[in-house]
């Protein structure tokens, strides 16, 4: 076991380091260089000289190997280096946005298997009924709605029209002088509209599977047993058929845990959400390497750990997978 | 807090007789003055990034920089430049020389006194190679800046520089503060320390940035309380916060500004030129654009009257020349190139572009006339154009492409190198007129600004005369006479000076518009006790 531990762990290492030098590449062979933050020229402004200056106090004139050999080294360190945008911290970057795109995406998540799943099983119990129809229609409805769209037009209905939830940010203005409890309310009054419009787009893939997966399960032999017991519908469909069709979908959130730190663009530029997917677009857009760097290697960080752990786990109920390799 | 009760008003407004605006005013006799109060909420699309004037290069943290720093002089309400950290200035020797005297008991946030040597050491940062200011341009030809006495500052120059007293406009930084330490990555420039009208509260990444009046700016205090400057990165999303009263200015597109009166029940509009034009620049290195004719027939063809009811809808004036008519370099005689798309056709047939294969595009020597016009993404307005502008040189058989492209490739690989056809771009101007560094026949070369390669020995000997010259009438006459040879030259075809559309809460007076545009008096806007949305909680 320690000895196949030790293989993996070091797979995952020399797979990290091919994406961050992927990562490294693309970036550099990408057209364009850094902006500064500048969107339009000025007359009395020389923008080419700034970023001359810049190109010379963050190494951009060294060639890219030893670019990225230097980040290499501070990166041994735990050191990002430092944002071109701002000069702060990548790493403090990072950890201002990671709870907030994490709160989210557990929220929109957690609404999402809570949703699908009775979804789910409603249209497999009554395949092809009016309720199958009708939840289809609706988790594809909301599967095929642009989010921006549905985005602004719930803002209009519920944030102008009503006045019931405020429009954008994640506090209100005044949030600093709230108390604890007032401050925990303004803030998840205004994370009901995101989190409502990322799980409804989100519901559709979950509750087809739950659907299939129940499916196949009350066409097994055992189902058909627990219903020739005289056992109830209900305990046959919740006690038996369901259990077996959720381990499928328990894969799934095992494999959806890297989009937790993943964050929409478009999503968080409409709530003006400070979250992961606006940190890595605005840096990709102005050229910010050192930030597109560390954002990219956490996500590849986090969604290799993800993996190790899975196979861990495998390997731990399969001797098969623990033992591959070793001489009989 | 934030929602008062109108009720009471309602009365008072019935009293006042009809008015026009939803939210009723008090009546004018219980107004009783300036008074002190409120938050001002502005809105940003982007994120403050370094609040120090000398590095901050994006239009959020120059408005918070606004707020927090002062520079030697400012322009008033009617674009004069006056004393702003100085009180009073002499030019000597023809230019070569400008000696400020400063305000005395001045103070810097933190309670250090202001002095001389902050300005000297503000100028050593500029010209510093090391600091990551793009504002030492303006700064080249200073010969030495010292400080004889704690009050006063003598900037000798190199060369006469008209426009040198403008460039003091740059906000000077603490000395106390950056002395010894990276200037480029000091804490201060996530927490400023200035001389300004409001002091530095809180800088939330992606948030907002928070400012709060300063009691003893020398001016005098600010009226209104607190300055809150948001960030929400979406135009679409600010229009809705504007109308949800949760934002109190914004600057408006002109389909924003002619939507539904809902929007405006709680502020107003208003209008004036903005100092900036957006123009059709033409490669002049490639063949196609080096004859004055074609580029004349090209400008011929477009009907800018439609490119501006399309695009501005109607919200700005066909341009001329490099200087906005509120501009004193402005010419008001220089005459619009004609729309006509048949004199046009016949500029071109002499030239020897001919349809002659009936195909709808002109040829000569069997090559069509086709061109590609490039613009950057994210600019609606400049996209637009590029479709209105294509559509109206189809008309005279002249196929243009158009391209647009995302802003860091756009300007590194495309404008820093001049590699393209033709260009729709715009500038943001100073208010000094000298354009020296877009049009002066030495400015080109990657990464500088006459990126159209435009060389007329005539106009670069006006430019450099421009910069020589001080006295404000002998000046006129230069940039009146540049701006008549840009306008028979065609390097560009300028198109139009867009408005400014801003709009501001109606519970703000003396919110008033002028040349200098808007927020000038931002000092003594306040809003009536009754009206005051904001309370101070903390203090």
């Amino acid at each position: 076991m320690t000895a196949y531990l030790l293989r993996r762990g070091a797979l995952t290492l020399v797979v990290l380091l091919g994406i961050t030098l992927m990562t490294f590449l693309v970036m550099r062979l990408a057209p364009g260089g850094l902006t500064a933050g500048a969107t339009d020229l000025s007359a009395r402004v020389s923008a080419h000289e700034q970023r001359k200056k810049f190109a010379a106090a963050y190494d951009l004139d060294k060639p890219w190997h030893v670019q990225y050999g230097r980040w290499l080294k501070r990166l041994a360190r735990l050191d990002f280096g430092r944002s071109f945008k701002d000069d702060r911290p990548v790493l403090d970057k990072i950890k201002e946005r990671l709870p907030n795109t994490l709160l989210l995406n557990v929220l929109s998540l957690g609404l999402v298997f809570l949703l699908a799943v009775p979804l789910g099983v409603l249209a497999a119990i009554k395949q092809n009924s009016v309720w199958d129809r009708a939840v289809s229609v609706l988790v594809f409805v909301g599967f095929s709605t642009p989010t921006f769209w549905l985005a602004l037009m719930l803002m209009m209905l519920f944030g102008v029209r009503l006045g019931w939830l405020p429009l954008s940010g994640l506090h209100s203005l005044n949030a600093d002088e709230m108390s604890g409890a007032a401050r925990f309310a303004d803030a998840a009054r205004h994370l009901i509209l995101p989190v409502f419009i990322s799980a409804f787009t989100g519901l559709a893939g979950l509750s087809r599977f739950v659907r299939n997966g129940l499916l196949d399960v009350v066409r097994q032999d055992y189902i058909r047993a627990a219903r020739a017991k005289g056992l109830p519908e209900s305990r046959v469909i919740l006690r038996h058929a369901l259990r077996n069709a959720l381990l499928p979908v328990v894969t799934i959130l095992g494999l959806s845990l890297p989009d937790l730190i993943g964050g929409g663009f478009v999503f968080e530029t409409l709530f003006a959400f400070p979250g992961m997917g606006r940190l890595g677009f605005d840096a990709i857009m102005a050229r910010d390497f050192p930030v597109v760097m560390g954002v990219g290697t956490i996500a590849a960080l986090l969604t290799l750990a993800g993996n190790f752990l899975a196979d861990v786990a495998y390997a731990l109920v399969d001797p098969r997978v623990r033992l591959a390799g070793k001489r009989p | 807090m934030v929602r008062r009760s109108f009720s009471g008003f309602l009365v008072l407004s019935l009293f006042a007789g009809c008015s026009r605006d939803p939210l009723p005013e008090p009546a004018l006799t219980a107004d009783p003055g300036p008074v002190n109060g409120d938050a001002f909420i502005e809105a940003s699309l982007g994120d403050p990034s370094r609040l120090n004037p000398l590095l901050a290069t994006d239009s959020a943290s120059n408005t918070v920089n606004g707020y927090v720093f002062n520079g030697l002089v400012k322009y008033d309400r009617d674009l004069k430049l006056v004393g702003d950290l100085a009180e009073s200035w002499t030019v000597r020797r023809g230019g070569l020389e400008i000696i400020f005297k400063l305000r005395p008991h001045v103070r810097w946030h933190d309670g250090a006194p202001f002095t001389s040597a902050d300005v000297a050491f503000t100028y050593q940062r500029l010209i510093d190679p090391k600091v990551l200011t793009p504002y030492g341009a303006d700064f080249a030809l200073v010969k030495s800046v010292d400080a004889p006495d704690p009050l006063t500052v003598r900037v000798l120059y190199k060369e006469p520089f008209a426009p040198a007293l403008e460039s003091w406009g740059m906000g000077i930084v603490p000395k106390h503060i950056f002395e010894n330490a990276d200037f480029n990555a000091h804490p201060a420039n996530r927490a400023p320390v200035g001389t300004g009208p409001y002091r530095f509260v809180a800088l939330k990444t992606d948030e907002k940035a928070e400012l709060r009046a300063n009691p003893d700016y020398f001016e005098g205090r600010p009226r209104i309380d607190r300055v809150v400057v948001r960030v929400i990165p979406d135009g679409s999303v600010q229009f809705l916060e504007l109308r949800n009263q949760s934002i109190d200015t914004m600057g408006l597109r002109p389909d924003q500004y002619i939507a539904y009166d809902a929007y405006f029940r709680n502020h107003n509009k208003f209008r004036y030129p903005s100092f900036s034009y957006t123009f059709l620049g033409f490669n002049l290195r490639r063949d196609l654009f080096k004859d004055l004719r074609v580029r004349r027939a090209l400008a011929m063809a477009l009907d800018k009257r439609e490119i501006i009811d399309g695009v501005l809808l109607g919200y700005g004036r066909s341009a001329t020349g490099p200087f906005p008519p509120s501009s004193w370099a402005f010419d008001p005689t220089v005459p619009e190139v004609p729309h006509d798309p048949a004199a046009a056709r016949a500029l071109l047939a002499e030239v020897g572009w001919t349809d002659t294969d009936g195909d709808g595009v002109l040829d000569k020597n069997g090559q069509p006339f086709a061109f590609t016009v490039i613009t950057n993404q994210g600019n609606k307005l400049r996209e637009q154009t590029a479709v209105i502008l294509q559509a109206h040189l189809a008309r005279i058989g002249v196929r243009v492409d158009v391209r647009i492209l995302e802003w860091s490739s756009f300007i590194h690989d495309f404008v820093d190198k001049s590699n393209f056809d033709a260009i729709i771009l715009g500038w943001n101007l100073g208010r000094d007129p000298d354009q020296y560094l877009i049009w002066h026949s030495s400015q080109q070369g990657e990464g500088r600004y006459n990126f159209v390669g435009y060389e007329n020995p005539a106009v670069d000997r006006l430019w450099e005369e421009g910069r020589r010259t001080f006295d404000r009438s002998a000046r006129e006459r230069v940039y009146r006479r540049i701006h008549r040879l840009l306008a028979e030259d065609l390097p560009y075809v300028f198109l139009y000076y867009p408005d400014s559309l801003p709009t501001v809460h109606k519970r703000f007076r003396h919110v008033e518009v002028a040349p200098a545009g808007l927020g000038w008096n931002f000092r003594e806007w306040y809003a009536p006790k009754a009206l005051q949305r904001y309370g101070l909680a903390d203090q």
